[in-house]
């Protein structure tokens, strides 16, 4: 791909008047620039990080640094008892948080679908959430949270709960915390791109479903669902790769605590090659975090069928 | 009937300039006859879980700070001037500013002139290309940030907002690319050559024919990208350490992770953190309908 684009660069032919005749360097020319900075801002450093992971790489132990082989990998598997939690933790992190988004999403969409007053105004409301940065959701859940200046005081103000609770410090109620803190943000990206699909669904189909005595249970489940089955199986895929590699809202909200109980792969990987300097060691993870991905992708899309049925 | 009738016409959504409405037309339709309490007994529970974190920080920032009123009142704007200045955030507000609005135009223009040639030449490499879009999806940009910091330390862009500018579009830049292309193939190819038979050159026919259909397309996207970049932590983080450098997150984490936390100053710095993006968001709310309806993915 380098060259492609690195041959494209002398400039275009003269064009002629009628551009019909297309110039067959112009989409090598239109796709360069985006080329070339995925190429130098992606694909490099991707690759240096399948370099880096065969090596034993940790710049304030220079004298240890040095080919390792698969030195990393082995030890990954076999002997590091928190890359398999971190894993663990990921995986159930991801699974919960995009389905619990996707099924509150999904209500969300049909119900401001309908026509109803205050529906521009319902819509802006819901959605804003959406807007919102991950360190201001923690932000905010972490005001919310406290026992000082939380909700639970208020609560427990009126009988509910007791003083002095704190969901984020405590190892039994931090996960669904932190899973309501981050769903408070995730579900309208689901409602958004659900709403956007119900658009397109053709009226005719549920006029012809009316006439023949559809239940609307019926008609959402032969004619939306069908409808809505690619956007949901895409923006479940991309939300899932994106819950599992985003560290914003972790990072800032619990930080992987407490005692490391909501640490991600990719928390634990930040810290491995951040703050333990271990890159090498980080690069190996990392390419198993993408392989991994890559893989439950595949087959995700693999046993959903995606695109298989005409719409 | 007859209006039914004709607002269906419209073969796709981008080249018609009512789609810019979302609202769908069946009114008096049984079909449409949900109880309204079907609709308003859960949107309300749903408003309430969205509108309380808003209002606890709302509340934090505008009364006094110690008190326990759950109203803010006496009204105090005291937080915000702090934060404002002696927080630095009148700084990392513009700085935010810039690194979101230079990512929207670049995201902007690199996409759309890639998305054209996606969606309208057939070349050697163009499968590859789309798969490279693809997979460059499941790398996680997290996990870049070592070899990111390499290069750009090289590059001496290391503490420059350059730096994140970059790293933010080129995260941007698959997806949206993906979808521009899908918008540009919603538009008939035939409307553009019928511009160069008009005489237009390709580039005049892009301008005059393609690009006013594409609007709400382009202002989802391009919005997209400023919401991403305005509201994204780690390249900041990583990349700039002076403090006249840094951006709202990394101001935000900052006043988080102080060892007192000034509760007033950090709702203060949130509000001024959500402010834009919510207000961007309210305004283009219809167009990312449409544009998204548009520009998703068709088999």
């Amino acid at each position: 791909m380098a060259q492609a684009a690195a041959v494209a660069k002398p400039p275009a032919p003269p064009r002629r008047r009628r551009a019909s005749a297309t110039p067959r360097r112009l989409p090598y020319l239109l796709i360069a620039p985006a080329a070339l900075l995925m190429l130098g801002f992606i694909a490099y450093p991707v690759i240096s990080v399948f370099y880096y992971s065969l090596q034993n790489y940790n710049p304030t132990k220079p004298w240890r640094n040095g080919y390792a082989g698969f030195d990393n990998f082995v030890h990954a598997f076999t002997d590091d008892p928190v890359f398999w939690d971190t894993l663990t933790f990921s995986a159930k992190w991801v699974f919960v948080e995009v389905g619990l988004q996707l099924l509150f999403g999904l209500a969300l969409a049909l119900i401001v679908n309908q026509t109803f007053v205050g529906r521009a105004l319902g819509r802006a409301l819901v959605f804003s959430p959406w807007a919102v940065s991950g360190v201001l959701t923690s932000a905010i859940w972490v005001l919310l949270y406290n026992s000082q200046t939380g909700i639970t005081r208020y609560l427990a103000d009126m009988g509910i709960g007791s003083y002095g609770t704190s969901w984020l410090s405590d190892t039994s109620t931090v996960f669904p915390a932190a899973i309501v803190a981050d769903l408070w943000r995730g579900v309208p990206f689901f409602a958004i791109l659900i709403l956007a699909d119900l658009q397109s669904v053709s009226k005719d189909l549920y006029e012809a479903a009316e006439v023949d005595g559809a239940s609307r249970f019926k008609q959402f489940w032969h004619i939306t669902l069908p409808h809505l089955k690619d956007a949901i199986i895409l923006s479940t895929l991309l939300r899932a790769v994106w819950e599992f590699n985003n560290v914003d809202l972790l990072y800032t909200l619990t930080g992987g605590g407490p005692a490391g109980e909501t640490t991600t792969l990719p928390l634990y990987i930040a810290n491995t090659s951040v703050d333990a300097h271990n890159f090498g060691y980080a690069s190996a993870l990392t390419t198993v975090a993408f392989v991994i991905l890559l893989f439950c992708s595949m087959v995700y899309l693999r046993l959903s069928k995606f695109g298989s049925e005409a719409k | 009937m007859i209006t039914k009738e004709a607002t269906e016409a419209a073969p796709t959504p981008v080249s018609a300039p009512t789609a810019t409405d979302p609202r769908p037309r069946r009114r008096n339709r049984s079909w449409d006859e949900v109880p309204r309490w079907q609709i308003y007994l859960p949107l309300s529970i749903y408003l309430v879980f969205t509108l309380i974190p808003f209002y606890w920080i709302l509340l934090f920032a505008l009364r006094p700070a110690g008190s326990t009123s759950l109203v803010p009142w006496p009204i105090t704007f005291d937080h915000f001037e702090k934060v404002w200045t002696e927080r630095s955030f009148g700084t990392y507000f513009q700085n935010s500013l810039l690194v979101g609005l230079a990512t929207l135009v670049m995201t902007t223009v690199v996409a759309l002139a890639g998305g054209y040639a996606l969606a309208r030449f057939d070349f050697k490499i163009k499968q590859a290309f789309m798969l490279a879009l693809l997979c460059s999806q499941f790398v996680p940009g997290a996990l870049l940030l070592v070899p990111l910091f390499e290069i750009f330390a090289e590059l001496q862009m290391i503490n420059s907002l350059g730096s994140v500018i970059i790293a933010e579009t080129v995260f941007q830049l698959p997806l949206s690319m993906i979808l521009i292309s899908n918008f540009i193939k919603n538009v008939p190819y035939s409307l553009e050559e019928a511009a160069w038979v008009d005489g237009c050159n390709r580039m005049t026919a892009f301008r005059i024919v393609v690009l006013p259909l594409l609007r709400p397309g382009l202002i989802a996207v391009g919005s997209f990208a400023f919401v991403h970049s305005w509201n994204h932590f780690l390249f900041a983080l990583m990349f700039l350490n002076n403090q006249d450098k840094q951006t709202i997150p990394v101001g935000l984490n900052t006043l988080m992770s102080a060892d007192s936390v000034d509760l007033g100053a950090l709702a203060a710095g949130g509000i001024i953190a959500a402010v834009p993006v919510v207000l961007v968001f309210a305004f283009i709310q219809k167009w990312l309908i449409t544009g998204f309806s548009a520009g998703a993915v068709k088999g």
